[in-house]
């Protein structure tokens, strides 16, 4: 079946086109090239001498131990929020999908924190969690455990995985509901009779029918704990307790805006930028092949 | 281009306003009481004639307010002055075409300008080797031991006698914790307060080449036995539960305010928010020191802020911030600065004012951070001025937390804080030559 919409004018097409492009090649090409530019320069903050010194700020950044520390910190942070953030969206959408009165109350609720700024999440927690007077601090002292974000890394570590997870739940629910309301009745209606167990259904029939979904959202998912979520750990831990919370892209804020290396931080962003660019290929390349469509 | 846009988008929008002034932008990070405060001072000097508007705005924290002007003066647009944290002070001074000093806004305003009615522990950090004062010392505040009077009777000690030296504070927070505070003594601003104040108030240096004073080519030094004992000092009263961390920068001043916690040592600024929020009565003492330590108490370093010009503006506008500077240097208007904030005294009359009207008797402990500064300073007290100085405060802040965690030990975290923050100095050294 042919499902590919024909044009007949040659033009027509790239006009349709031509306003995404625009802000494509404003927001993200420019700046993107910004980038680059600046990698291969030194700058004092204020922009009035520059100089070229060539991948001089990409050799500095990798004779740095901590620097390629960080790379370990990012990897087990993206992994733990890709991970978390997608099987919780995915169990709430199956329960909100079966929820027959009061559905539109679940899923506005469920969809609201996506409003919410990563700072203002990481705030919300901070509150939360801070020691002694935060509400869940306290319950967990009650419960024997002396929280404190402040010097114990794996605390750190568990308040920033857990703001950056509440606030992208919410787009992962709204791609998992939609999702599974587009798988057909009639195929888990058949499995039902033919005698399968709700789980079995589920693993056998409504799992690979969601994996466009599931493979698009990974692919956010990853690029979200790469870029988006600076202002979340600049908010809660802000890189500490040491460096153990210093993820690449809140290296790349930090250094660019609040210690005015705009060099260094140029430097770091392409790097991330290639990352992401190879995880996604690899993605495409990969992950893609086991996707069923 | 951008700026003549901008020149006329202005023109067109204050021609509106009935008076022809001169408006004067100045961005500032001064929140809350401060905030109030800076609007006074603006609103007091609008008052005082009309051919000048100073207009200011609040552009959030330190750091912020910074990012902003730079990138307004990257587009052109910047503010006509700007409050820049003591330790953006070396990148403001190796920026020099971004910039005007002082000394000569003053001058070419025709202000009558004498550098030497500035307080010179104060002055002396923001003026040129060559004696050119180039920013204003508009807030400048101290390290000092703040504690809390009630938690001390509470505890059975005299409110009166605060604890002078390091031995001192250990017992008293031991006397505090058993009372039952869960929190006797914390800091804010670790490295301002534990190592660089520190360093001064013990007349070592923190730095090589009088702390960078005399010149770029400096390094870092704050790994000697002294500071290795003083942080091991710190780490067995975290241990003891007698020292509790409570974040990077000012996040402890919150749990003094609140009665959280009945000691800590920070800005002597701290005041005037303790004055206003907090329900215990508050007390301010000079920071502790080892008494063993020759040349112990010297005299500590200042932090806070200082007003830069930016260059690129018309001469009425110059000649209206001189005017504006010059009245904040007035006696009158500078000791009602300082009495209602805790900031420094910003010049010696306004100083001797303070001190003949009798603020100081009715507000005991007021006192203290002036006469920790207004002492004769020595080469190694003199303040301490770095390049790359954000980024090594957040080494230290990134290694000490090693230590109060209990991973590392004092002198293993001091030495690599001092080779990572070097390479800072060897980049900012490079760069600037």
């Amino acid at each position: 079946m042919e499902k590919r919409v024909r044009f007949k004018s040659s033009w027509l097409p790239w006009l349709l086109i031509a306003p995404q492009m625009a802000i494509v090649l404003v927001f993200f090409f420019w700046p993107a090239a910004q980038a680059l530019r600046q990698s291969v320069m030194s700058q004092d903050p204020f922009g009035n001498n520059s100089e070229f010194v060539g991948l001089e700020n990409f050799e500095r950044l990798f004779a740095d131990a901590s620097y390629l520390e960080s790379f370990k910190t990012t990897a087990f942070f993206s992994v733990l929020v890709a991970v978390c953030g997608l099987s919780i969206a995915l169990l709430l959408a199956v329960m909100a999908n079966r929820v027959l009165r009061g559905a539109g109350v679940y899923k506005t609720l469920l969809i609201w924190p996506y409003a919410v700024a990563p700072v203002v999440a990481g705030v919300l927690w901070l509150f939360m969690f801070a020691s002694p007077m935060g509400v869940i601090a306290y319950w967990l002292r009650m419960l024997g455990l002396d929280w404190n974000h402040l010097l114990n890394s794996r605390h750190a570590m568990a308040l920033i995985v857990v703001a950056a997870v509440w606030k992208q739940i919410s787009y992962n629910f709204l791609f998992f509901l939609a999702g599974l309301q587009s798988i057909p009745k009639s195929l888990i209606e058949a499995a039902a009779i033919d005698g399968a167990s709700p789980w079995r259904r589920f693993w056998t029939i409504v799992f690979p029918l969601l994996s466009p979904t599931t493979f698009f959202l990974l692919v956010i998912n990853v690029v979200y704990s790469f870029f988006d979520t600076f202002g979340i750990v600049d908010a809660t831990t802000k890189g500490g307790p040491g460096k153990e919370t210093s993820i690449l892209v809140y290296k790349v804020y930090y250094d660019g805006f609040k210690a005015m290396d705009m060099a260094g931080s140029a430097a770091q962003s392409v790097v991330l930028m290639c990352i992401v660019i190879a995880l996604t290929v690899i993605q495409f390349r990969f992950v893609e092949k086991k996707v069923q469509y | 281009m951008n700026l003549k846009f901008v020149a006329v988008t202005l023109a067109a929008f204050f021609s509106l306003s009935a008076q022809a002034q001169t408006e004067i932008q100045w961005w500032h990070s001064m929140p809350g009481a401060l905030g109030e405060w800076v609007n006074d001072l603006a609103k007091g000097f609008n008052a005082s004639q009309s051919e000048y508007k100073i207009v200011p705005t609040f552009k959030g924290s330190y750091d912020e307010s910074m990012t902003a002007a730079i990138a307004a003066y990257r587009a052109g647009n910047a503010p006509h002055i700007l409050q820049v944290f003591e330790v953006g002070t070396a990148t403001m001074m190796a920026s020099k075409g971004a910039i005007v000093p002082v000394g000569k806004v003053m001058a070419d305003a025709g202000v009558k300008f004498d550098s030497a009615a500035y307080v010179p522990a104060v002055a002396g950090y923001y003026t040129a080797p060559n004696g050119q004062m180039l920013s204003f010392p508009f807030n400048s505040s101290t390290t000092v031991f703040h504690y809390n009077k009630d938690a001390f009777k509470a505890a059975g000690m005299d409110p009166e006698k605060p604890p002078k030296t390091w031995t001192e504070v250990t017992q008293a927070a031991a006397k505090l914790k058993t009372s039952g505070h869960a929190c006797p003594f914390t800091t804010s601003w670790v490295s301002w307060t534990q190592l660089e104040s520190f360093s001064a108030w013990h007349n070592v240096e923190f730095a090589t080449k009088g702390n960078g004073m005399r010149g770029i080519d400096t390094r870092l030094t704050f790994n000697t036995p002294l500071h290795v004992r003083h942080i091991e000092n710190l780490s067995n009263m975290a241990k003891q539960g007698l020292f509790v961390y409570k974040g990077r920068g000012n996040a402890a001043d919150a749990t003094f305010v609140s009665g959280e916690c009945a000691m800590t040592t920070g800005s002597s600024a701290l005041y005037g928010s303790v004055k206003r929020n907090a329900k215990f009565v508050g007390g301010i003492s000079t920071l502790p020191y080892y008494p063993d330590v020759e040349g112990a108490p010297q005299n500590t370093v200042i932090g806070g802020a200082s007003l830069w010009v930016m260059s690129g503006k018309k001469p009425a506008e110059y000649k209206g911030i001189g005017q504006f500077f010059a009245f904040l240097s007035r006696p009158e208007e500078a000791a009602k600065s300082h009495q209602r904030t805790g900031y420094l005294p910003v010049t010696i009359a306004s100083y001797e004012l303070t001190e003949k009207s009798g603020f100081y008797k009715q507000n005991p402990g007021t006192d203290v951070s002036v006469t920790q500064m207004i002492r004769k300073t020595t080469d190694k007290s003199r303040g301490i001025r770095l390049g790359n100085f954000v980024q090594i405060r957040n080494i230290i802040d990134e290694e000490l937390e090693q230590v109060w965690a209990g991973k590392r030990s004092a002198k293993e975290s001091l030495d690599t804080a001092v080779s990572r923050g070097n390479e800072q100095l060897e980049r900012f050294q490079k760069a600037n030559k």
